[in-house]
């Protein structure tokens, strides 16, 4: 990999700057590394002005002209750039959009893989099922295949009520 | 509580022995966790994070394995104590910076520790000696899944565990390791090393975290990414590139003792010589010159050295344990003079390095069974 500045050296610094909500990867060779001061951790504000560009824009797109605002904890898009951090658990619904790009250049993927309480488990699990019902019931509209349509929604009718009743069975 | 009292004292913390530790000094496991319809402590005025602190600080002093344990809260703690735990890993250097509605919870044999309100609403770590990732995960996941019965926790069927940082999102976990690697980096082969592991979506770091430089020859490695990949999987993942890590250190350092001997028990001896005579020594310095006594006592330069000896006084020599010893305030300059005392006094009985006749060296050195 070359030098994202000269172009001609093998890049041997790798940084990757979070910084409010931009998310920058830069590769540098060590001497233009040294040049931009990026040997010093303290320096990273260089890398803002560097590569200014991708999960900014997308953010900002997605956020509209006025940004968004969580309706729970009060948190905006501003306060995000400038914490880097989110408002509380809500802001992940409230910034779904703008946080799309920005987990997927961070991450190994988008969807959870891993460990579930179990308290959650079941409604983990109906959730998932509520899912599938859903996309079941589009394709028989889609197909005009109304019988089924009906014994779908049905069945999405009880899972829900499961779901709502296993929420608020939650511990406080 | 008292902190003093209750904390175990480094002679003794140092003795604990685990797979590889010669080069592996610790293995963590650290889960970040917050709970449903709170602010997350970043963004939490100071009513509601006393609010959390007050629910989740009961729910982790009942769990069994934190029977007789120590709570504080960061505004009663002292910057000295904080400082302490700090040098001793038990906290973060940001928790340390925290005040009112931040707290921790700490059992007693400190292999297990609770942040109250540090990024997240819990950050829990377990802490084991050596390469022991699969029992530092199981020690956490048990509190964790003990704890998720009394705490509503803020999770996503999509997104998993929800966290103040998007860089934790998913399964919350940061897995790391200590590692000591003098032999890599007197073979100047560290950074090629750093490199390929951060392509491997590791990070490195010093001794402290984030930011910190790697005194004392000492790395962090740790999972960067959280989430699309399982706790298994990333432990899993960490855990090969630790074991290729331990097999390039010793292999630089017996290639160093076959090809460079005198290379090797220059730097030892240089640091044994200043480390027992100097009368004025930073902690830098002297983190620096224990790695290569450490090193030494690996390759069997030093017979009546037991290296728990140098791990204790990797300890005791830092800024905030020194301070500790003395009742008055002490400056800088102070306390290098009072850490020079300390280590002639300690290192007193052990004589310098013992070179191998030039026979005997040939053959190279033999890697000690773990």
């Amino acid at each position: 990999m070359l030098c994202s500045i000269c172009q001609k050296k093998e890049a041997t610094v790798f940084l990757t700057n979070i910084a409010g909500d931009k998310m920058q990867k830069v590769n540098l060779c060590e001497e233009c590394a040294k040049a931009k001061g990026m040997d010093d951790p303290t320096g990273f504000s260089f890398a803002d002005k560097l590569l200014g560009l991708g999960a900014t824009q997308e953010i900002e797109q997605a956020g509209g002209e006025k940004g968004l605002r969580c309706p729970v904890c009060g948190f905006t898009q501003s306060d995000f750039r400038k914490a880097g951090r989110l408002g509380c658990p809500e802001c992940y619904e409230t910034f779904a959009e703008p946080l799309k790009a920005v987990l997927q250049t961070m991450h190994k993927g988008t969807r959870h893989v891993g460990k579930v309480p179990e308290t959650q488990r079941q409604g983990h699990n109906l959730a998932a099922e509520l899912k599938q019902l859903q996309q079941k019931l589009a394709k028989a509209i889609e197909l005009e295949n109304f019988e089924e349509a009906a014994v779908l929604r049905d069945e999405i009718k009880q899972v829900t009520a499961r779901l709502s009743q296993h929420a608020a069975e939650r511990p406080v | 509580m008292n902190l003093d009292a209750f904390l175990i004292p480094p002679a003794e913390t140092a003795r604990r022995r685990g797979p590889h530790d010669r080069i592996v000094m610790s293995s963590r496991v650290r889960l970040a966790r917050n709970i449903r319809k709170a602010a997350f402590p970043g963004w939490a005025k100071k009513a509601e994070r006393l609010r959390v602190l007050e629910l989740i600080q009961p729910a982790i002093a009942a769990l069994p394995e934190m029977a007789d344990a120590f709570f504080g809260t960061m505004d009663r703690l002292s910057a000295l104590d904080k400082q302490i735990l700090v040098e001793r890993h038990l906290i973060s250097r940001e928790h340390a910076a925290r005040n009112a509605g931040s707290g921790l919870v700490l059992n007693r044999p400190e292999t297990l520790s609770f942040m109250i309100n540090e990024e997240d609403h819990v950050r829990m770590q377990a802490l084991s000696p050596g390469l022991q990732l699969h029992q530092a995960w199981a020690i956490i996941n048990g509190a964790d899944s003990a704890l998720e019965k009394k705490l509503d926790y803020a999770f996503s069927p999509e997104l998993g565990y929800l966290t103040a940082c998007p860089t934790n999102l998913g399964t919350g976990i940061r897995v790391s390791a200590m590692l000591h690697l003098p032999g890599l980096v007197l073979a100047e082969q560290i950074n090629p090393i750093i490199q390929s592991v951060s392509k491997l979506g590791l990070t490195v770091r010093g001794l402290y975290g984030e930011g910190t430089e790697a005194s004392g020859n000492i790395f962090q490695v740790s999972n960067q990414m959280t989430l699309g990949e399982s706790e298994a999987a990333i432990i899993q993942r960490l855990e090969k590139v630790l074991n290729q890590l331990i097999e390039h250190e010793e292999n630089a350092r017996a290639s160093l003792l076959e090809r460079k001997p005198k290379l090797v028990y220059n730097h030892v001896g240089r640091a044994y010589g200043i480390l027992a005579n100097a009368h004025s020594i930073s902690s830098k310095e002297t983190m620096n010159l224990l790695s290569l006594m450490r090193l030494g006592s690996d390759a069997g330069l030093f017979p009546e050295l037991d290296r728990a000896l140098v791990d204790e006084l990797f300890i005791l020599t830092q800024p905030a344990h020194l301070q500790k010893q003395h009742s008055e305030k002490l400056s800088t300059e102070e306390r290098d003079l009072l850490r020079a005392d300390m280590l002639r006094e300690r290192l007193r009985l052990i004589s310098r390095p013992v070179i191998p006749p030039p026979a005997a060296a040939e053959g190279g050195l033999d890697k000690p069974a773990d």
